[in-house]
């Protein structure tokens, strides 16, 4: 059969299973549109491209499918770049589509010409420019597959606009692969899998160190059976939020610079980790060196350059996380078993005696004596903290949460109680200010029936807040609180504490733009909240389900910090648990008393 | 300085090249020489690369390189069991009265005069780097003009092959390397 490329283009879109594009056209890209307008796919059109970009991703951290996004040659394509550097850091199973100026005119500096696959070579994990018609397919079919095999990642496809005029034969669906040098993934090893099992279920002092693979691996019922067949405590990082329960009596809470105490210092007292699809990130393990420091290391990843990139493990388990926790979790019931000890087959129910029953309890007395704490007074100023977990309680942790970058991404990684996996997404790696309104929008495309509410920052908000014009028109219901704090929050939290109270440039204002009326110019509800009292009910407000998008303007407090708090390369050991406690408590929690049962060995 | 020899094939597709060098840029990884020709198969180039070992821990940079879509296969070759050779065309100040001394450093080191000019000589030469920087030290005290040199290339010793085990039985132990242009006349330390 006989098409265009852009024909081509489209119909490989279709039969790859794509149900929506975040695109914006332009020149070079406008044969790819034409198609478009008799084609099954929904394409919704942003207002800025660096919105298709945090769209498809949040589409695809929503949804566990890749995002798609399309954008013109130059300008179009190089407002793709944050979102493909923030899904490359993420891991997020992304393909960008861009418009390329004809081939003949590459390379002298035409109209809107960009070297974008020069551009993106960083921050991609592949990228091709296409330079035959006939290719097209395979092109599409390649960089779906490389971004969502493996550890995902974004893929971007450049097309010239002669690419896409001229005629292909269509040859059927699906085109052979042409990719010799890409493999994957491997099966983890058993053997590895079992040493594994065998070192945790000798482990006194065990952490499950959860990352961003195991929801991207779908393992997180795997993970609970192996956390509750080992009794060991798990921690899930800003990027596995939702792996694990929050309520569940083994969980930690987040580790790192603004993690809980008591996962924080459960990794720092540790005599084994078992790292799962996380990555030792620098926000994670505080100063290298002093991380961690009396734990043997047991790291499951599926990309093994992360294998001991940042720390050497005792054991590696290369390989899709979820095959090796269902083999951990295998391994430990049969263990469990031949010890006649501990009951395997009743998932859930702690053993009579588990050997970490004072590790346990020592980490549920951090847990209880260092809590996070915040104090929210009647009639004092609206905390951030505050209308976070009546947010959470409001919802029953059952939202999908997204967050922008800064104080209010970490008080909603915090507070708000995650009772299952994809409810959280945020830029994790990347910090990228911006992210939420247009993640948000992607993500309710995505699960359209679900409760979808970014939680967003003055300061990001202002970065996309363009898109709402496309939730408004889309009628795509995303509900954005602001938490409007009139700075820079986070980085004036930086300035306050390790520049002198020296604020240098972080003060936004307030009241510019209103944020009510804002919404309103944009066809959005427009709500506005700034005492306590108030908050339960604009929240109910906002939440009620309606199918145009809204927005709250939550005035809180300026001076509210996040903590606790590690500073940027020193020791996890230097947590600061913040000003809601008494010296003598960080005196306490700096010593960090482990409790131990009268008799027992530590 | 520790460094690591890496045999890399790729794919020979446009780009392939900016997808290795910016890996490098990228990470922070500091390569030393990087060599690029083409195989047996069209369809695929290979690479020597040497890298820096102090600075970057050479079993992440393979892994890392593996992970490249178009990189078809990394390997280490190791010094040992390895004929690793590098090419230099050197020109030199030759006044007519110190040519015979040149020629005669060139005969030392096996290098060709592959042109000369009324004060100049270009020398061809090959061997291990270390050789050629014998040799480079040898006619700094003539006044060395211009220097090229190639990057190291390498290829194991024996039957295996990059691409495969042994087609053959693997030859004996210290198999001596049984072409090329190392034989006695130079001295031990400066063959390749």
């Amino acid at each position: 059969m006989q098409l265009t490329g852009a024909q081509a283009l489209v119909r490989s879109l279709e039969q790859q299973g794509v149900e929506v594009v975040f695109g914006l056209p332009g020149g070079a890209i406008l044969p790819a549109y034409d198609p478009l307008i008799s084609s099954s796919l929904r394409h919704i059109l942003v207002r800025h491209e660096q919105g298709a970009g945090h769209a498809a991703e949040g589409y695809a951290w929503a949804t566990g499918r890749p995002g798609v996004c399309m954008a013109t040659s130059g300008p179009g394509a190089t407002n793709l770049v944050t979102a493909l550097a923030d899904a490359y850091m993420d891991s997020v199973p992304m393909v960008a589509i861009t418009g390329q100026v004809g081939t003949s005119l590459i390379g002298t500096d035409a109209f809107q010409e960009a070297d974008i696959t020069g551009i993106t070579l960083p921050v991609t994990k592949h990228n091709e420019l296409v330079t035959r018609a006939d290719r097209i397919p395979a092109a599409v079919a390649e960089a779906f597959h490389v971004a969502t095999t493996g550890r995902p990642g974004p893929v971007l496809v450049d097309l010239p606009k002669d690419v896409l005029q001229s005629p292909m034969s269509w040859t059927g669906w699906p085109p052979r692969l042409e990719l010799p040098g890409y493999a994957p993934a491997a099966e983890p090893d058993p053997d590895r899998i079992r040493e594994a099992a065998v070192m945790l279920r000798e482990a006194r002092r065990p952490v499950l160190y959860v990352g961003g693979g195991v929801i991207k691996a779908g393992a997180h019922a795997e993970l609970a059976r192996v956390a509750e067949l080992a009794q060991a405590p798990v921690t899930t990082t800003l990027m596995a939020r939702g792996a694990f329960p929050d309520s569940h009596p083994l969980a930690l809470g987040m580790p790192g610079m603004h993690g809980c105490y008591a996962a924080v210092a459960a990794l720092q007292e540790a005599d084994l980790l078992v790292a799962l699809g996380a990555r030792f990130d620098d926000r994670v393990t505080g100063r290298l060196a002093d991380f961690a420091p009396r734990a043997r290391v047991i790291h499951a990843d599926i990309d093994p350059a992360e294998i001991g990139k940042n720390r050497a493990p005792d054991i590696a388990i290369v390989g899709d996380v979820r095959a090796a926790l269902a083999g951990m979790a295998a391994a430990l019931a049969e263990l469990a078993a031949a010890d006649g000890m501990d009951a395997p087959d009743v998932p859930g129910v702690p053993d009579a005696q588990p050997r970490t029953a004072d590790w346990l309890a020592t980490v549920a007395d951090w847990r209880q004596r260092f809590p996070l704490r915040y104090a929210q007074a009647p009639d004092g100023p609206l905390k951030p903290q505050y209308v976070v977990e009546r947010l959470s309680a409001l919802t029953g942790g059952e939202a999908v949460i997204v967050a922008g970058v800064g104080q209010h991404q970490m008080h909603a990684a915090q507070h708000y109680t995650f009772t299952r996996p994809r409810t959280w997404i945020n830029s994790g790696g990347a910090g990228t200010m911006g992210f939420a309104v247009p993640a948000a929008m992607g993500a309710q495309v995505g699960r359209p029936g679900e409760l979808v509410v970014a939680i967003d920052g003055d300061g990001c908000f202002q970065m996309t807040a363009q898109e709402l014009a496309t939730c408004a028109i889309e009628k795509i219901p995303v509900k954005v609180l602001i938490f409007n704090n009139g700075f820079l929050g986070m980085v004036r939290q930086w300035q306050e504490l390790f520049y002198e109270e020296r604020y240098s440039e972080v003060e936004l204002g307030t009241a510019i733009p209103d944020y009510v009326r804002l919404a309103e110019a944009y066809g959005c509800a427009g709500l506005r909240c700034d005492r306590a009292a108030d908050v339960d009910a604009v929240l109910e407000k906002a939440l009620s389900a309606s199918d145009v998008p809204t927005v709250v303007d939550f005035r809180v407090h300026d001076r509210e910090g996040v903590f606790p708090m590690v500073p940027a390369g020193r020791p996890n050991d230097e947590i600061v648990l913040g000003p809601e406690f008494t010296a003598e408590e960080q005196l306490a929690a700096s010593r960090r008393e482990m409790r131990v049962r009268e008799g027992a060995a530590r | 300085m520790t460094t690591h020899t890496l045999s890399v094939l790729v794919e020979n597709k446009p780009g392939v090249l900016a997808h290795v060098a910016g890996l490098f840029s990228r990470r922070a990884f500091n390569i030393s020489s990087l060599a690029v020709g083409p195989t047996k198969d069209e369809s695929v180039s290979r690479m020597t690369i040497v890298v820096d070992g102090a600075s970057t821990p050479v079993e992440q940079v393979a892994r890392q390189l593996e992970k490249l879509v178009r990189v078809l296969k990394v390997v280490e070759l190791h010094e040992g069991s390895a004929v690793e050779r590098e090419l230099a065309l050197i020109k030199v100040r030759a006044e007519p009265d110190r040519r015979a001394q040149l020629l005669e450093i060139a005969a030392v080191f096996r290098a060709n005069v592959v042109d000369m000019a009324p004060g100049t000589v270009v020398l061809e030469a090959t061997g291990s780097p270390s050789k050629l920087d014998a040799l480079l030290s040898m006619l700094d005290h003539y006044g060395t003009l211009e220097l090229v040199r190639t990057g190291l290339v390498a290829i194991s010793r024996g039957a295996a092959t990059i691409t495969g085990p042994a087609a053959a039985p693997a030859a004996p132990a210290g198999s001596a390397e049984l072409s090329g242009p190392a034989v006695p006349a130079v001295p031990a330390a400066l063959a390749g």
